[in-house]
């Protein structure tokens, strides 16, 4: 059935013994350390790249075309499928952007809730990180026990909703539902070991000879070209920009708590490791205080989970159960969707992998007129024609795995 | 009279608006209500035509003429301090005014602002590259040029970046259908086994919902169980419905508690 030439790569016209020694060397789609659908076409001069020219599209499912035929719900667990390492942070940014576009006000004890979701997920994306990056040099036992580490907030995660990895935990207008008994109590249970851990990983990584020699003076960012090719996060921080959006614009309770901002002028391999390490610490802070803001809460009798906008938002199941108005307001709104005002929102949220970012267009229709995913990882990859050459093919996986790259939201 | 829809917009449409419901609008304030964004706006003005400016939930929009793309984007990045380009995209406005609107999301990490530059590009002209200024137009502008084929000058290596080389078609158009054109349907049984074998093989199914219950190939059928390949156009055999717990499953044991041990806490 197959016919001979009918597939054929397109560089086909390039030969693979030049005269001036140099090699193509095709680097993915499907291998193991590009931690996704990357393929890198590589030039060499012996083992030295001259130029790199990745290739993305791989894993492209038409997320924002997608979203222009949905109604604004109806998209949500959409969202969950960008950086499905960490697929809450994608939910939040999405339900916060339509609020943003609504003018919503979420209750106090929704956006408690929703600071433990997020911090939870920045702990899983970066111990899924570490594991990962780990395995690619070598390090098979920080692998094993980040996993670990991740299995436990996996399992929290799993207490709340009941998934373990994409969440669509968190709801236009609030969080459908209150966080188990149990919860606090095993978090905390779970944070007081967890600076052990990282310290346990550190004691493997920080004095280890192969993994300084990978990481050290490789993969160097400047400031100048991470803010050219719009990184942001720790890509950013790592190369001596104090910029992280929860401190410098604000939003849900980040306000109310108190952590650092790691940065680094290094801008190498090093320097990212050191700050995701960092992070890590921070979020175990955050996370802490985040507790006590929900027992607060509850010694406050604030229990709200949703905001009250029966235009936009479905009334709470009680009243949908008994009042005929709230029915009928739930029927329209999961039949036809909210309609947003006609206007445009770009809001920016720091996930864990950098700023990430949903541009809304309504047109006061149920369907957005146009949804710009503004995914960090896109840049993160194509920083890689820039940073790639002159270095050599083993660099090629430590630099990839310090970019923290996610397909999901990469090609989106 | 009847409401006039727009034949070429084949996106999903509300099938019911009220005849009398106006959309409300996302207040614009003034951008003299912030001092910050006030005197960008006359340093832009100053050198540059200014369309429009106001400020939405919170970030200015400024609107100008297409030509000054590359030299508005250089003041904000040299003059203003605004040092990264976040965001850059377009949106299909053809079949209302025959334009693309293409958005430039700015960000100033000193002052803490974002700004938003807006022009509008007829739908057969091209826009200025601004890959010089920030790099991150590179891939950018390839997505643009990918999702819209808004052509960009000065780009230096304008491929498609999202679709395979050879797609026909822009998928973020509004007369692109989200399950996809002709081109689309037939694409990979053109590419590995060749127009012949159309008739064979079919066009690609892109309705995920789909349920074709005389398809004896495929997995999904309604209701009835037959083996691979059977004709079942004609009398098709039925195998009822059950319930696997009634009667319990061969090979398949029930859960029994008291042989169970559940775990109340795992050592965190």
């Amino acid at each position: 059935m197959q016919h001979q030439n009918r597939l054929r790569p397109f560089f086909e016209n390039i030969t693979f013994d030049r005269d001036d020694n140099e090699m193509i060397l095709n680097f993915g789609p499907q291998h193991p350390s590009a931690h996704g659908q990357l393929r890198l076409m590589l030039h060499l001069q012996q083992e030295m790249i001259t130029k790199a020219h990745p290739d993305i599209g791989y894993l492209h499912r038409g997320m924002e075309k997608m979203a222009e035929n949905m109604i604004y719900n109806e998209f949500m667990p959409t969202t969950d499928r960008m950086d499905y390492i960490a697929s809450s942070s994608n939910n939040y940014g999405f339900a916060l952007a339509v609020e943003k576009l609504i003018g919503l006000e979420v209750p106090r004890r929704a956006k408690v809730i929703r600071m433990l979701l997020l911090e939870i997920n920045r702990l899983m994306s970066h111990l899924f990180w570490l594991a990962t990056t780990a395995l690619d040099i070598g390090a098979m036992t920080v692998f094993l026990f980040a996993f670990r580490e991740r299995e436990y907030l996996m399992d929290l995660i799993e207490d709340y909703c009941g998934a373990r990895l994409t969440h669509s935990a968190i709801r236009i207008g609030g969080v459908p539902l209150d966080i188990p008994d149990n919860f606090i109590a095993d978090l905390r249970k779970f944070l007081d070991k967890l600076p052990e851990n990282i310290k346990d990983y550190e004691d493997l990584l920080d004095t280890n000879r192969i993994w300084r020699m990978r990481m050290e003076d490789v993969g160097v960012i400047s400031k100048e070209m991470a803010l050219s090719w719009g990184c942001t996060g720790p890509m950013l921080r790592a190369s001596g920009v104090a910029w992280d959006i929860r401190k410098e614009e604000p939003y849900e309770l980040y306000s109310e708590v108190e952590f650092k901002v790691p940065v680094s002028d290094k801008g190498d391999n090093f320097a990212r490791y050191r700050i995701y390490m960092e992070e890590m610490r921070q979020s175990v802070h955050i996370l802490y205080q985040v507790a006590d803001m929900y027992e607060a809460t509850i010694a406050n009798n604030q229990t709200e989970l949703m905001a009250h906008a029966p235009k936009y938002i479905s009334a709470p199941k009680l009243d949908i159960m008994t009042q005929n108005y709230s029915l009928m307001q739930h029927f329209v709104l999961v039949t036809q969707g909210m309609r947003p005002p006609v206007g445009e929102v770009y809001i920016p949220t720091e996930s864990p992998k950098g700023e990430l970012g949903y541009y809304i267009n309504s047109q006061g229709g149920p369907y957005p007129y146009r949804l710009k995913l503004r995914a960090p990882s896109f840049w993160h990859t194509g920083i890689l024609t820039d940073l790639l050459p002159g270095h050599y093919i083993p660099d090629v996986v430590s630099i990839i795995g310090t970019t923290n790259i996610v397909f999901g939201e990469v090609d989106r | 009279m009847r409401a006039y829809t727009p034949k070429d917009d084949v996106q999903a449409k509300a099938y019911y608006t009220d005849r009398f419901y106006v959309a409300p609008q996302v207040p614009k304030q003034d951008v003299s209500s912030d001092e910050v964004f006030a005197t960008d706006l006359e340093a832009i003005k100053a050198k540059f035509e200014v369309l429009d400016a106001y400020i939405q939930v919170e970030q200015m929009v400024v609107i100008i003429n297409a030509k000054d793309n590359y030299g508005v984007l250089e003041l904000l990045r040299d003059e203003l301090e605004y040092t990264q380009l976040s965001e850059l995209s377009a949106i299909d406005w053809i079949a209302k005014s025959g334009e693309f609107e293409v958005f430039y999301q700015m960000l100033s990490m000193g002052k803490r602002k974002r700004v938003r530059i807006k022009c509008f590009v007829a739908k057969d002209e091209a826009i200025n590259s601004v890959e010089k200024l920030f790099r991150s137009a590179d891939w950018s502008e390839r997505e643009m040029y990918d999702m819209f084929g808004l052509h960009v000058n000065n780009h230096p290596f304008l491929k498609r970046i999202l679709m395979p080389y050879d797609w026909e078609g822009h998928p973020l158009l509004k007369t692109y259908p989200l399950e996809g054109d002709e081109f689309a349907a037939w694409y990979e049984v053109d590419k590995i086994y060749g127009k012949e074998a159309r008739d064979i093989i079919g066009p690609e199914i892109r309705d995920t919902a789909r349920v074709d219950r005389y398809d004896s190939e495929r997995f999904a059928r309604l209701g009835h169980e037959v083996p691979k390949g059977t004709k079942i156009t004609g009398n098709e055999p039925k195998t009822p419905l059950a319930y696997q717990e009634e009667g319990g499953v061969f090979m398949i044991d029930r859960f029994d508690e008291e042989k169970s041990v559940i775990i109340t806490d795992r050592d965190r």
